[in-house]
């Protein structure tokens, strides 16, 4: 029985699956910045986060790709409500996409493709070789655990910033309350 | 090559678990047919059942008491015209049922039929219904969007507004009941499924928890699984649009909501993802409060001869069936225009009690029980479905939303709360 020293699901055709979310993601990102009409942006953007909740699985961490996908899918919601609701399509479909700042984008450019050659060629000296620990089975549980014992001072501040948050829009939005 | 498919057999889990491609794609194709065709059989039993609530006949026509009706929809369906309006986005347009119809479906990856009768468990089984079923709002108001069109943007809004309030209800009910897992009634460590007293997300482990504890999570606490259990079923018939929960798509209104510019094939897609989604939520209540799978009754009539008798039903249930099919055989006009429809049902009823029959045999008995289990509580919930709908007049917008924020969330925290404190006093 080798089912029970892991009991976790066993992936299938890892590379091909890795190299299919990660273009996939990588595809819509071009996507969400390059669509003229706000809306199919929106769209790119979902697909991407998707296929990054797809990456967290594979990286044996399901809960945070289940909080992905649940966070996501009401954030973009959200956010297709505003393109709706508040851009004016018509206007933003014939307005110039980019602005011509040249230099500062090139710059940028350059810098992030310096930084990912060098982590390529020092790379595996910088972060040690370490295949994960598949913990699939008790993965919520730990997480859990970790935020409720030892983080939870630090759990307990963002929630009350969250509340802050709240209680603003609230005030924000009703003058007589 | 075959030991690896026979392998599988033998061992004591999920495919999914077992990391069986072979058998995990079988039991796709399994779900996914039989979910086809339920949805098929529901359509035809919400026209019956709607019908003989206004007491009128219903499908009548196409087969012995419209059996047959559904398979000529179908063909209707797929062989209309299919119409995008001219200013319509065309891509939003054909990829927003598409995106309705995976999220209704891959709901079922989790669902457990049985205890190793489920595609996979997923660590966050739970987790991760809510999260895909909550994509399918996605689809809607892509839908509404890309017609251009005023009543379907209309019905996508109310559609949006509505499920967003009630995720939040529906979520608490849940979280009250994962809550439940992890407590034995034995202090705040008590003896969890899992590690350190934690609880479960999984589906079957949810249910093993149940059994565990000896006690349906809907009878747990008394009056506290209860009202949870009260607020999941208010809020999963305004998730999956339905009446008396209907805004998004009501006739009187907005004539047929977001799908309204959608025809033929791609309108078909719609009514499948709905009633994908509505039993996939009523299998989430069966899973979280009606112990899954177990029979009724596991504490109370125990024994062999208990189990011998509860292991008699689905073959029973078939066996009425086809008793039925006989009683409407008897009853069909004495003409020689309905000798074709009489023994067409005489036929089916035979159908209907050799499987009866074939369910009886004890190796075939005991490993169809589970899934009979978990899927005659399911059918519970749909006909319910049928029975609101025929039953509650539809609400008014405000009404809705009142219902949600200021009733179902206060009730929910409070449950949420006092299973808490419960769970850790007792």
């Amino acid at each position: 029985m080798e089912q029970a020293i892991q009991p976790g699901m066993q992936p299938v055709a890892t590379t091909f699956f890795f190299y299919l979310l990660s273009g996939l993601t990588l595809l819509s990102g071009v996507f969400v910045i390059t669509r003229k009409n706000p809306v199919h942006s929106a769209l790119a953007l979902i697909f991407g986060l998707l296929a990054q909740a797809g990456l967290y699985l594979m990286l044996y961490a399901p809960f945070v790709a289940g909080v992905q996908i649940i966070l996501y899918a009401g954030g973009i919601m959200v956010l297709f409500l505003f393109v709706i609701m508040l851009v004016n399509l018509e206007r933003s479909q014939r307005e110039e996409r980019f602005n011509k700042q040249w230099v500062v984008g090139l710059v940028a450019a350059v810098a992030l493709g310096v930084l990912f050659v060098v982590v390529y060629v020092k790379g595996k000296a910088l972060f040690p070789y370490r295949i994960a620990q598949p913990l699939e089975n008790s993965n919520t549980q730990q997480i859990g655990v970790m935020l409720y014992g030892q983080y939870m001072f630090a759990f307990e501040i963002a929630s009350l910033l969250l509340l802050v948050a709240i209680i603003g829009a609230v005030v924000m939005a009703k003058k007589r309350i | 090559m075959l030991d690896y498919i026979t392998s599988y057999l033998s061992s004591n889990t999920t495919p999914g678990q077992a990391g069986n491609v072979f058998w995990a794609l079988v039991y796709i194709m399994i779900v996914f047919g039989g979910i086809s065709v339920a949805v098929m059989a529901m359509n035809w039993l919400e026209r019956k059942a709607l019908a003989h609530f206004q007491i009128r006949l219903g499908p009548m026509r196409v087969g012995p008491h419209g059996l047959l009706q559904p398979i000529a929809d179908a063909i209707k369906l797929m062989t209309k015209e299919d119409i995008i309006p001219a200013e319509a986005d065309k891509f939003v347009f054909w990829i927003a049922p598409l995106i309705i119809l995976c999220a209704s479906f891959a709901i079922y990856i989790v669902v457990p039929f049985g205890p190793t009768h489920a595609i996979t468990d997923l660590n966050i089984g739970i987790l991760f219904m809510l999260g895909v079923s909550s994509l399918s709002v996605l689809g809607v108001v892509m839908a509404g969007w890309a017609s251009n069109s005023h009543y379907p943007l209309i019905g996508a809004l109310r559609s949006s507004a509505q499920m967003v309030s009630y995720e939040v209800a529906m979520g608490l009910a849940v979280v009250s009941a994962i809550v439940m897992t992890s407590l034995h009634g034995l202090g705040p460590y008590g003896v969890g499924v899992g590690t350190s007293g934690t609880g479960t997300l999984s589906m079957i482990g949810i249910v093993q928890a149940q059994q565990e504890q000896h006690v349906w999570f809907l009878f747990k606490f008394f009056p506290l699984g209860f009202i949870a259990f009260g607020i999941f079923a208010i809020a999963m018939v305004a998730e999956t649009n339905r009446a008396p929960f209907d805004l998004p798509e009501a006739e009187s209104e907005l004539t047929a909501g977001f799908h309204t510019e959608y025809s033929g094939l791609r309108w078909s897609l719609f009514m499948l993802g709905e009633y994908a989604a509505m039993i996939a939520v009523s299998s989430i209540a069966v899973t979280l409060w009606l112990g899954g799978w177990y029979r009724p009754f596991p504490n109370t009539l125990t024994g062999d001869t208990w189990d011998l008798v509860f292991s008699l039903f689905p073959g029973l249930t078939f066996l009425a069936l086809a008793a039925i099919a006989f009683v409407g055989v008897r009853r069909m006009p004495k003409h020689p225009y309905f000798r074709v429809q009489t023994i067409g049902l005489a036929g089916f009823g035979a159908v209907l009690g050799l499987i009866g029959l074939i369910l009886f045999v004890p190796p075939v008995r005991d490993r169809i029980q589970d899934i009979y289990w978990f899927i005659a509580k399911v059918a519970g919930f749909m006909y319910l479905y049928i029975w609101y709908r025929a039953t509650f007049p539809r609400y008014r917008f405000d009404q809705l939303m009142k219902v949600g924020w200021k009733v179902l969330l206060p009730i929910g925290i409070g449950v949420l709360i006092l299973t808490a404190i419960l769970g850790v006093v007792l």
